[in-house]
């Protein structure tokens, strides 16, 4: 199946895991990525806190060139960039007055659109299965961390698992033999978008995560969003400094894992780039 | 202990909540009246209607940031309900609000309450009433105009205009040499090849003022 991949701003960047992971596990997996062509920035939350039109017409061009393209999904890991993605194409198909500016405004005509826009849990969950499994994850114990973005509000952004309660991950890490806690901050906030307006808000709320990883005996926390991934891992060293903490927990991309398990090396899985090192831990299961 | 004492200082106080009382209808009304237009405006651009809000709380309840806010969600709602617009557009609420839409997956009205905190803070950035959530506003201004010459994003111009714009020069500088070793930040700035296109989405949108 050809499936869009749209890297986004972040995955050629500070999410070079993400990408470097989902690039290593999609073929062996039935999936052809063809990069949206000469995409563009979606804007992300500053084009629609600055005016309306860039918002939807931003993503609306990097959907629209996807469809040209002939994929019949299209994924955009970084969870700002997909629901950015989401929202342009149902605008493409229920605003005429939006679509009709972006017409003119690029002097082009556009037909209704309807390559199925799905976010990178929603794109690997189905297509993973035992047989995928050359290197099962045993002893690895590990939180399933889905964060707010890709969960909520269901309604929004395409229903596709609990918004509250949320199980694809976990049942990806149990098929991959790894132990799933259940722990209560699946879905907790980490407060990525405050970083510039209150820093303080942003550390509290990774504390509070670590902490609480931590003390439900985790190994590492699994993490599906960029932004999350981001702010635990790169902020760790942080937190530790303001808070008097000692936290070495491993955040990984569950596509990362997904890789391990299949049996690809770890440094064609950007295993190496991350800021607290999962390679020490992973070792000692032997599974680096 | 004198016994007139505790009657004084109830009809006191009663003089002080009736007074209260009072002052508060007159200001609902009036504000109502001023602030319908507003409302509408909300309305139209959230899709949401704040007035089916019936305090049940479960949002503030909920809120992971709401012990930074001055006012907590469900206060907001009120707010909103009796046309306080200028209080509202003013709190340090719509600023510290994070969008993560837990009360948006809770609330029994159905009300998508980051929904209408995120118009706010449109409204408000129009507005030009951002003082506190200024940092945002220098933030989105140098995103955009990155987004504009180059197409995409490029991480380390938008750190340095927001370093130099919040006056913060050296926040999360921290981060940024083991980003750099790691691979995750590029010296050059990525660009795309139809730059025109881009151009042409941004004048239109200057044309419609939008
Ligand atoms: S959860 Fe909904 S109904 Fe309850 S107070 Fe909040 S906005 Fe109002
Ligand atoms: S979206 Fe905003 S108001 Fe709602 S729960 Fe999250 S931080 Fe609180």
């Amino acid at each position: 199946m050809k499936v869009a991949y749209y890297p986004g701003c972040s995955l050629s960047g500070s999410a070079r895991e993400l990408d470097t992971s989902i690039k290593a596990i999609s073929s062996p997996l039935g999936l052809e990525l063809v990069e949206v062509p000469d995409w563009n920035c979606c804007g992300a939350s500053s084009a629609h806190s600055t005016g309306h039109f860039l918002s939807f017409a931003l993503p609306a061009r990097n959907v629209i060139k996807a469809e040209g393209a002939g994929c019949e999904e299209f994924t955009a890991p970084c969870p700002a960039c997909y629901v950015r993605s989401f929202l342009a194409q149902k605008q493409l198909n229920d605003d005429q007055t939006m679509k009709q500016h972006l017409e003119e405004a690029l002097d082009q005509k556009f037909g209704p659109s309807t390559i199925k826009i799905k976010n990178v849990i929603e794109i690997f969950m189905d297509r993973v299965t035992s047989l995928h499994v050359k290197k099962a994850l045993n002893g690895l114990k590990v939180v399933n961390y889905y964060g707010c973005a890709l969960v909520k509000p269901p309604e929004t952004f395409g229903f596709f698992d609990d918004p509250e309660n949320p199980q694809s991950m976990d049942k990806i890490m149990d098929l991959l033999g790894a132990e799933s806690i259940q722990w209560p901050y699946k879905t907790e906030c980490c407060s990525a978008s405050l970083c510039f307006t209150n820093q303080d808000a942003t550390w509290k709320a990774c504390r509070d995560i670590l902490q609480v990883a931590e003390d439900s005996g985790a190994h590492a926390v699994v993490a599906a969003c960029t932004l999350c991934q981001n702010n635990l891992d790169m902020r760790q060293t942080q937190v530790n400094k303001k808070y008097g903490t000692k936290f070495n927990l491993p955040v990984i991309y569950f596509t990362q894992l997904i890789g391990l398990a299949m049996g690809i090396p770890g440094h064609k899985l950007g295993l190496d780039k991350h800021f607290v090192d999962p390679k020490p831990l992973l070792k000692s299961l032997n599974l680096y | 202990m004198k016994e007139s004492n505790v009657s004084k200082v109830l009809h006191k106080n009663n003089a002080f909540l009736e007074k209260k009382r009072e002052m508060k209808e007159i200001n609902v009304t009036q504000a109502l009246a001023k602030n319908n237009a507003f409302l509408e405006e909300l309305r139209e651009k959230s899709g949401q209607d704040p007035g089916q809000c019936f305090q049940c709380m479960k949002c503030t309840g909920g809120c992971p940031f709401q012990f930074t806010m001055d006012y907590p969600p469900n206060q907001i709602m009120r707010m909103l309900q009796n046309g306080l617009i200028d209080e509202v557009l003013d709190s340090y609420t719509i600023w510290t609000c994070a969008t993560c839409a837990t009360c948006s997956a809770r609330c029994p009205r159905g009300i998508d309450v980051a929904k209408v905190m995120d118009t706010l803070r449109v409204i408000a950035y129009q507005k030009g009433t951002t003082v506190k959530g200024r940092n945002m506003h220098i933030f989105h201004t140098a995103f955009m105009s990155s987004v504009k010459s180059h197409g995409r994003l490029y991480e380390i111009g938008l750190a340095l205009g927001i370093n130099i714009g919040t006056r913060k020069l050296i926040q999360d500088t921290d981060l940024g040499l083991p980003m750099l070793l790691k691979g995750k930040l590029s010296f050059l700035p990525h660009k795309i090849k139809d730059k025109g296109e881009i151009r042409k989405l941004y004048d239109y949108a200057r044309k419609i003022g939008e």
